[in-house]
């Protein structure tokens, strides 16, 4: 436990990501680590039984590194049919035809990002929503039973969210969501194109539905891990409740917020089944969000099962090598700036 | 302003009440004892069910617990009990990256590791891909729950005489069962729903459990495929698998908070 006695950012970023742990009180790494015990032995495990069984679970550990290596090294080597034909020019290029063996990920990056920043401004603002209602303003009794639904949220199966989806959200996004838009606002190339029902919009949406556990959870953290201190001495100022939390305390927690919406983007970038069932598999570049399109991870799970050769099954591999590296990438920024966000705040209190 | 913050948690949780609510009621229209103990039949014919896909779900939770626990386990422990700090926090920073890998991309390594010099999708090799899924988050969890057993147990086991190991396994272990169990259980209802992985390990499969070497139906793959198919009768059929996916994935969650709420002490 901090000084505070809040539960700490960095497993608590975790274990909102499969809930459940909440209760079990956390404790400083630092603190409680029995290596550092003196009591424990200091140094090496002298017997011989020790010995064999702290290298047993050293070994297993290792296996974790080794899973992970493994992924960089095995999926280089199966991508290297498409690396070595395509080069670089597989990132830029749109094409996908298997009969001629021309494959390219430009669609598929845009449609990854794009559906990922949709879901982002939906789900950000009702993330931070929920996030201070919970901390601030939820009466106590409330506060456990709304935390313990948002989380069930985040437990339900992405399939069946994309069952959901298919069947209840696309045609009321078909019907009154995409014709009205379509009809007010259909001069924007936003807005053009006939309504489909499944595509980007539709897609937006269930990614911000399947992200919004996660930010509201780490954010909810985030804020409760601000000092009593903080709000009292805006309210001592004379600040009103939402100055109090506008001026004091979001700004102190703001690298923690940060670091959820990336844990947030992180999540909907590798969001498989849900968006495969919504998104409509259609290959090509276009500004409307009305159009079908296709994310790296729909592309691999539509496709993988039927393809063939050398240069097909590399050119997905090296898609999936792709979406592994961003999802690397922005998990690390997203921890590192968590992990700061309790270091910074630790001493001050 | 404020009135916007409740209206947003308010949103979240009538979202979450519209998903259940459909599933149990459309899941349940459909759902039926023939469901549960027939076998699936082809399209246009009444009946069939889903029986071979809950024994495949089931079957692949077995294995992925096979694969992945003992290292998850032994990793935890590890990082809670014998690894110095610096160690520690490199396999933790590591474990965590491997949390986040999508899990389409650890269907991928899977696929490349043994599908492809086997030959053949495998129940096995669906099994591997779910337990490279379990193993970060049992590691995690049961680290967590080792540190919270009180330094004053490991003293006091030291000072009986008790060599390290036997402290650990037989004192230590014990204390921290509960955070440990409900980890584990944590990380079956996560492995229960996921399909991704499955797609081009498992494959699915049209006939019952044929063995490990064989392709496997699971309860996911199914529902994925009946939703995507264009036959109504599947798709009322689709309904019914995920009421059963959701009772079982949502039945451990609640199960785990309520045995964590109960032991908190």
């Amino acid at each position: 436990m901090n000084a505070g006695g809040e539960p700490l950012l960095h497993f608590a970023a975790f274990e909102k990501l499969w809930g459940g742990l909440e209760n079990v009180k956390h404790i400083e790494p630092e603190t409680a680590s029995p290596g550092r015990v003196r009591g424990w032995t200091s140094g090496r495990p002298q017997r011989f039984g020790d010995r064999i069984f702290s290298n047993l679970t050293l070994i297993f550990a290792l296996v974790i590194v080794g899973i992970l290596f493994g992924f960089v090294v095995i999926l280089n080597i199966d991508a290297i049919p498409a690396i070595s034909k395509f080069g670089l020019s597989f990132l830029g290029s749109s094409s996908w035809d298997p009969v001629k063996e021309q494959f390219g990920a430009l669609p598929a990056i845009y449609g990854t990002l794009l559906s990922s920043l949709i879901g982002l401004v939906i789900a950000v603002p009702i993330s931070l929503g929920a996030a201070i209602f919970l901390v601030e303003m939820a009466p106590s009794w409330l506060k456990g039973t709304a935390s313990f639904l948002i989380e069930m949220l985040a437990a339900i199966p992405s399939v069946i969210i994309g069952l959901w989806g298919l069947f209840v959200l696309v045609p009321l996004v078909r019907s009154p969501v995409e014709s009205w838009l379509g009809s007010k606002l259909g001069f924007l190339p936003l807005f053009q194109g006939p309504p489909f029902g499944v595509g980007f919009l539709a897609a937006g949406i269930i990614l911000a539905i399947m992200v919004i556990p996660i930010i509201t959870a780490v954010s909810r953290d985030a804020i409760r891990a601000v000092p009593d201190s903080q709000r009292e001495a805006m309210m001592a100022l004379g600040a009103t409740p939402w100055e109090t939390i506008r001026r004091a305390v979001l700004p102190y927690c703001r690298s923690g917020l940060v670091g959820a919406v990336i844990l947030g983007l992180g999540r909907a970038l590798g969001e498989t089944m849900a968006i495969t069932m919504v998104i409509g598999n259609s290959y090509a570049l276009t500004a409307s969000l009305f159009s079908p399109g296709a994310t790296i991870a729909s592309k691999i799970a539509s496709e993988f099962s039927e393809a063939t050769g050398g240069v097909f099954i590399g050119s997905l591999v090296e898609l999936a090598l792709v979406l592994f590296a961003v999802t690397l990438l922005i998990n690390i920024v997203a921890r590192l700036l968590i992990w700061r966000m309790t270091a910074v705040k630790a001493p001050i209190e | 302003m404020l009135g916007l913050s409740s209206a947003a948690a308010g949103f979240g949780v009538l979202i979450l009440a519209l998903i259940l609510g459909y599933i149990v009621v459309h899941g349940i229209a459909f759902l039926n004892l023939d469901f549960l103990t027939q076998a699936a039949k082809p399209v246009g014919e009444a009946g069939g069910g889903m029986r071979n896909e809950i024994l495949g779900t089931i079957i692949l939770i077995v294995l992925a617990s096979v694969f992945g626990l003992p290292v998850g386990l032994m990793a935890g422990i590890f990082l809670a009990e014998f690894a110095s700090p610096r160690a520690a926090s490199a396999v933790r920073f590591m474990a965590d990256i491997l949390a986040g890998v999508p899990s389409i991309v650890v269907g991928v390594f899977a696929y490349a590791i043994m599908v492809r010099p086997m030959h053949s999708y495998s129940a096995l090799s669906a099994g591997v891909a779910l337990a490279i899924i379990i193993v970060p988050i049992v590691a995690r969890t049961a680290e967590e729950s080792l540190r919270l057993v009180p330094n004053s147990m490991r003293e006091a086991a030291l000072a009986l005489g008790i060599t390290r190991w036997r402290a650990v396994v037989g004192v230590i272990i014990p204390g921290a069962i509960t955070g440990i169990v409900t980890g584990i259980m944590l990380a079956i209802a996560r492995i229960a729903g996921e399909t991704a992985p499955l797609i081009f390990t498992a494959l699915g499969s049209s006939f019952g459990f044929q063995g490990l070497l064989k392709p496997i139906g699971a309860l996911p793959l199914q529902i994925f495929r009946y939703a995507m198919s264009p036959y109504p009768d599947w798709h009322q059929q689709a309904w019914a698998g995920a009421f059963v996916l959701i009772m079982l994935v949502l039945g451990i969650s609640v199960l785990v908070r309520w045995i964590s709420n109960r032991r908190r002490i």
